[in-house]
């Protein structure tokens, strides 16, 4: 019969009218300025560098100036330039840092490449999407200053990608030192052996096995 | 009447309406259509010449939103490309992704893990509900129901986003793959949010299908308008649910059987008559079929690494050489044609984009309609200018 197709239409249309005031499946939107939204763990805005220290955000960045997201960047919005002298890092080793770091977030795509070719674990990605100015340049160019936020912001906006990133840094760590450690038993012990040799001619009891 | 009055370039006056005198047809009316105009699916413009409300002339007009993709894509290095191969059609960026991912796969001979080509899959699938959805929308949009059917797919196309955002980071620039795997790893969580999705979305259609299928007035408003035969279609080389609703049985995913989608049992469903209701129905059918995949590929999903662990992400140079990858994506065959001269960037990075091939037949199908009839048309053939103009 002509019309029974409209008449089934107009029944949806009922259902979802009536189903929009109770059922959350069909009433799906947010009241947003008051009511903020949800945000997955995953999700990414501009990127932002970690430091490791919040009293000292400058003195403790992780970035060391490698310049390998500025090459890598897509849009090309990084801009770094490197300090001349160096600075000990969070394992005390001398490093490079930014003297300057900048991100234009009005170019920016936050494709997030950079945080992927970043071997230093130095730049993440941000949760940061409220930032509408009315300024087009100046407030958009963010510098380091800006940009530096410090690992426990980044462990309360990406808990789970950020216990991994700290175990591996501290395996790192623990692996660098122990090297290190080695590396000094070992220069002791063969300081030793050198100063044992002349006098192990003469004495009976052997040198200690390095 | 000479070439001369089509040209974009030729001075109008600003003028939006114009007489044309035409010797065979008498008065003719010249009416700019764009690029703003609100059933334009963004910045396209056709020329059309009228007479009364016929169709006699239609000329699209396009290149409104050229971003020069492919001269940036050779200025970058392959990885650079990947986001901005989103940009190009941001309602399926997933299958953009994969498609240029396969493209350097094949250039590099990058093997692919089992678990990625599945999760690629699935991804490919949802985004096909996602862009059918959308299109069946704005299709009843374009055919005059404000609102209501295009706030329903909209309502069903945020929880598709949000199953895209908890993976990927993002909405619609997902940037997910990459080249012998995917970026992330879709947790347990993820899966069983995209097999909620997948149960919950038959229901959705059937709704959506009793709201519009049966409905009268689409059906005197789209059967027999825009019929496009077969001939003409694979004759322009047209691609996608446009060329199954003519009846011609081509799907790559089928034809190429690419990825895991040989292991799947889905049918291909084909059109009778090529106009806009079948254009409608063939997408109503094929979520049918990827609601069918994508059960089979979240049942049966292995376990294992999701990138290759010799895939190089920094420093990645392809041996010279050139490749051409392609997938059925939503609005057709999505390809991407790469020359390497062996540095990190492609030496020649040329996108075949099916809405822009799909569009050369937009004035053989519009001649004779009515103008009203030139919309919906254009509505069917679901074009995104941002991978028209590219």
């Amino acid at each position: 019969m002509l019309g029974t197709g409209l008449l089934k239409g107009l029944g949806v249309t009922a259902k979802n009218f009536v189903g929009s005031y109770h059922d959350p499946e069909r009433y799906t939107t947010i009241e947003y300025p008051e009511v903020k939204p949800k945000l997955p763990e995953a999700y990414r805005n501009f990127p932002f560098l970690v430091t490791e220290n919040a009293m000292d955000p400058m003195g403790t960045l992780r970035c060391v100036a490698c310049q390998i997201c500025e090459k890598e960047c897509p849009p090309q919005c990084i801009y770094i330039e490197k300090s001349k002298d160096k600075k000990p890092d969070a394992s005390g080793k001398m490093q490079i840092y930014p003297a300057i770091f900048d991100i234009d977030t009005s170019v920016c795509m936050s494709c997030q490449i950079c945080v992927e070719v970043c071997p230093f674990d130095a730049i993440k990605m941000d949760q940061v999407f409220e930032i509408a100015t009315t300024d087009r340049y100046d407030a958009l160019l963010l510098r380091r200053e800006q940009l530096a936020k410090p690992n426990s912001y980044y462990q309360s906006i990406h808990p789970t990608e950020a216990a991994e990133v700290d175990g591996r840094l501290a395996a790192d760590r623990k692996a660098a030192e122990e090297k290190a450690k080695a590396a000094a038993a070992a220069k002791a012990a063969a300081a030793k052996a050198a100063a044992a040799a002349p006098a192990a001619e003469a004495p009976k009891t052997p040198p200690p096995a390095a | 009447m000479s070439a001369n009055d089509f040209s974009p370039l030729a001075p109008q006056a600003g003028s939006h309406v114009r007489e044309v005198h035409d010797p065979l047809h008498g008065e003719l009316l010249e009416v700019s259509m764009g690029p703003h105009h609100p059933s334009t699916h963004g910045v396209f413009r056709m020329i059309v010449t009228l007479d009364g409300e016929r169709v006699m002339k239609l000329k699209p007009v396009f290149g409104y939103l050229h971003r020069n993709h492919e001269k940036i894509a050779e200025n970058t290095t392959y990885l650079g490309s990947m986001p901005y191969t989103d940009r190009l059609d941001y309602l399926c960026s997933m299958t953009n992704n994969w498609a240029y991912a396969i493209a350097v796969e094949k250039l590099s001979g990058q093997p692919v893990p089992e678990r990625a080509e599945y999760v690629r899959v699935i991804l490919a699938e949802i985004t096909r509900l996602l862009n059918h959805t959308c299109l069946a929308g704005f299709l009843m949009q374009d055919c005059g129901c404000s609102g209501t059917p295009l706030m329903y797919a909209f309502r069903e196309r945020e929880k598709i986003l949000d199953l895209f955002e908890s993976l990927s980071g993002s909405r619609m620039m997902c940037n997910y793959q990459r080249f012998g795997g995917c970026r992330v790893d879709p947790s347990a969580d993820w899966l069983d949010g995209a097999r909620k999705l997948t149960d919950n979305y038959g229901r959705f259609l059937d709704e959506f299908e009793t709201l519009l299928t049966g409905n009268e007035i689409i059906m005197a408003r789209t059967q027999g308008v825009g019929a496009l035969s077969p001939e003409l279609a694979i004759n322009a080389g047209v691609t996608g649910p446009m060329l199954r609703a003519t009846g011609v049985n081509y799907d790559l995913r089928k034809v190429d059987a690419y990825g895991v989608y040989s292991r799947f049992d889905f049918r291909v469903p084909l059109g009778a008559h090529g106009d806009v209701y079948d254009r409608y129905m063939i997408r109503v059918l094929e979520m049918r079929e990827s609601i069918k995949i994508l059960q089979q590929a979240l049942a049966t999903i292995p376990a294992g690494p999701i990138m290759d662990p010799k895939a190089k992400l920094r420093g990645f140079r392809p041996k010279a050489g050139e490749a051409y990858g392609r997938i059925e994506g939503p609005k057709g065959e999505i390809g991407f044609y790469l020359v390497s001269d062996g540095s990190p960037n492609p030496y020649r990075y040329r996108v075949r984009p099916p809405s822009f091939v799909n569009l050369t037949v937009l004035e053989d199908m519009c001649l004779g309609q009515t103008i009203a009839d030139a919309v919906i048309i254009l509505g069917s053939v679901d074009i995104v200018l941002g991978e028209v103009d590219r």
